[in-house]
């Protein structure tokens, strides 16, 4: 089980993933905006997207869980 | 027996290091006895070991458990010491401080690179009095690296631990290559945490190689074995001079590698889409040549060697595709050391832009982003090396002074068809003049408010308009950006300048 944290502050921009979504290594999981950027957060291992803890438009702070991905 | 067979008999000895159970131990953790170390890392062995005999009148300490001497990396004479683990752990004695602050001071007298290969438990509390508080005790070991910093490459090839006080040689380094697995740096054990603070914690967790490769950044390259730590070290002293007085060799020039993608398919349109600024690197360096520093910390900026037409330069690019390329006060920093390292030994700087500016919010400021951002552009600026920026994209506030802008007197500041340099980018600045105005208006008229404002800011900023007001010295076709930076590199390579008349600055530090 591998948690998918947030890179930086931001909101969430685009889930691009759903959950039982089976996923390969730095493919993104969800795209956040801030600082007017898209900021592309990958899963940082192959693995099964388990659970999505964010919703579109949510703000998240640095090191916030994401996602749950079971690899 | 002979006085030769007695020397023969008392060098094998020796050669051999600890106790067999020492040597199987390492074996078992990946770890090679530290003559095969040498062997592996000089171009044909040792050429010169001193004080080999260190302390054989004990006759369990062989060499005091420390290698000492010089030899070959690249055709360059550079001195090592070289911890022995089979030997106490590697730990220090007396000698073994001697024996480093001597090769030192050697590394010192002949101007020549200094490496230290680091397999130590620490201070041999036995022989504290002889070994720790004097005026030729280990605190003179890092009162030589600290002088020798900036006067000779300086590297930590780190194996195992480095304990306590030892844990100021890799940070004095230049760069540190940390094993994955073995090696550590920590000023107390997890043991004295429990102790002391009563933190219980793992070894990997407080000191392991990745952590500080990727969290502390007291680590630069993290590696998987012992022979990857070597091939990585003899590599890296290739874009290197032996000393600051001399300019690093020029390599066979090199060709570009081709791609399928130019570097204007790579960029995409929209300036707060991501795209990977390391294609954009491997597009303008010879093939193969780019040898990264700090891959795993804060990797919103690129810092790595590479080389164009067979000579080396340091680049620092802006990574769009991690955080935004936004610089964080650790991003600050890790430029600030490359940017240090490179100018100290004649390796002309690139800086690549594509910068939103520096982070925002509490977070950030707590951490200090002044301060950190303020050492970045102070190192920056002070760098008298050839200097070229490049503003590929977008270059924001203050991103653009900290990437080596136009005011902080880069030999060139170039801009591709696709920059655009601004206080802040469009859609911040329209809702910074207007929040007011388009709070006023109701509601579905904003949207058209909004957009006519922001091309009218695009106008504004238009990189024609600032190449008319000689903001930037010259739009270059992304296709023959290579050729562009050879040649002006070329001819910056005459540059001598010295920064300004004073001691020294004073900086956050």
């Amino acid at each position: 089980m591998t948690e998918i944290k947030a890179s930086m502050a931001g909101s969430v921009w685009k889930i691009v993933v759903s959950e039982g979504e089976t996923v390969e290594e730095d493919q993104d999981i969800v795209i956040l905006e801030s600082m007017k950027m898209e900021i592309p957060i990958p899963a940082e291992s192959d693995g099964t997207v388990k659970e999505l803890k964010v919703a579109e438009g949510d703000f998240v702070n640095e090191g916030d869980t994401i996602a749950i991905l079971e690899s | 027996m002979t006085y030769k067979d007695e020397l023969q008999k008392r060098t094998e000895e020796i050669k051999s290091g600890g106790k067999d159970k020492y040597h199987q131990k390492n074996e078992e953790k990946g770890k090679m006895f530290v003559r095969k170390r040498l062997e592996l890392l000089f171009d044909e062995g040792m050429a010169i070991e001193d004080a080999f005999f260190a302390n054989c009148m004990d006759g369990s300490l062989p060499s005091d458990g420390v290698v000492t001497g010089i030899g070959r990396i690249n055709g360059q004479d550079v001195c090592v010491m070289a911890n022995d683990s089979t030997v106490k752990a590697g730990s220090w004695g007396k000698r073994t401080v001697e024996k480093i602050i001597r090769i030192q001071e050697t590394a010192a007298k002949l101007e020549i690179p200094m490496l230290y290969l680091v397999d130590s438990a620490g201070a041999r509390i036995t022989d504290q009095v002889e070994m720790f508080p004097g005026r030729r005790g280990a605190g003179r070991i890092f009162q030589n690296q600290i002088k020798l910093s900036g006067r000779v490459p300086q590297v930590c090839l780190l194996f195992g631990p480095s304990a306590a006080g030892g844990a100021y040689i890799p940070a004095f380094c230049d760069t540190v290559v940390m094993v994955e697995g073995n090696a550590s740096m920590y000023l107390g054990s997890p043991r004295m945490a429990e102790k002391v603070i009563g933190e219980q914690v793992s070894l990997e967790e407080m000191g392991g190689a990745k952590m500080h490769c990727s969290v502390s950044g007291v680590g630069d390259v993290l590696v998987k074995t012992e022979s990857e730590a070597i091939d990585y070290t003899r590599r890296y002293l290739s874009y290197f001079p032996a000393n600051f007085r001399s300019k690093p060799d020029t390599a066979e020039a090199g060709e570009v590698k081709s791609f399928e993608k130019s570097i204007a398919d790579l960029i995409p349109e929209n300036q707060n889409a991501p795209f990977n600024m390391h294609d954009l690197i491997k597009r303008i360096i010879d093939a193969d040549s780019f040898c990264e520093v700090k891959k795993k910390f804060a990797p919103e900026l690129i810092t790595g060697l590479a080389r164009m037409n067979g000579k080396s330069v340091g680049i620092i690019a802006n990574q769009p595709r991690m955080k935004g390329g936004v610089l964080f006060p650790d991003s600050a920093d890790k430029a600030a050391k490359f940017i240090q390292l490179c100018d100290a030994f004649n390796i002309p700087l690139l800086f690549l832009m594509d910068i939103p500016g520096f982070m925002i919010g509490t977070k950030v400021e707590r951490a200090g982003i002044i301060r950190h951002g303020a050492k970045m552009l102070a190192t920056m600026s002070e760098a008298t090396v050839p200097k070229v920026s490049v503003v590929v994209r977008k270059a924001y506030g203050a991103g653009l002074y900290a990437m080596a802008g136009p005011a902080f007197e880069p030999d060139a500041c170039l801009a591709l068809p696709t920059a655009q340099i601004a206080v802040m980018g469009p859609e911040a600045a329209v809702n910074a003049v207007y929040a007011n105005k388009i709070a006023e208006l109701p509601e579905e008229e904003r949207p058209a408010f909004i957009k006519e404002k922001q091309e009218e800011y695009q106008d504004n900023i238009d990189i024609y308009r600032l190449a008319s007001e000689m903001v930037v010295d010259a739009v270059v076709d992304p296709d023959k950006l290579r050729d562009e930076l050879i040649e002006r590199y070329r001819v910056y390579d005459s540059k001598n300048v010295t920064f300004t008349d004073r001691k020294h600055g004073v900086y956050p530090v």
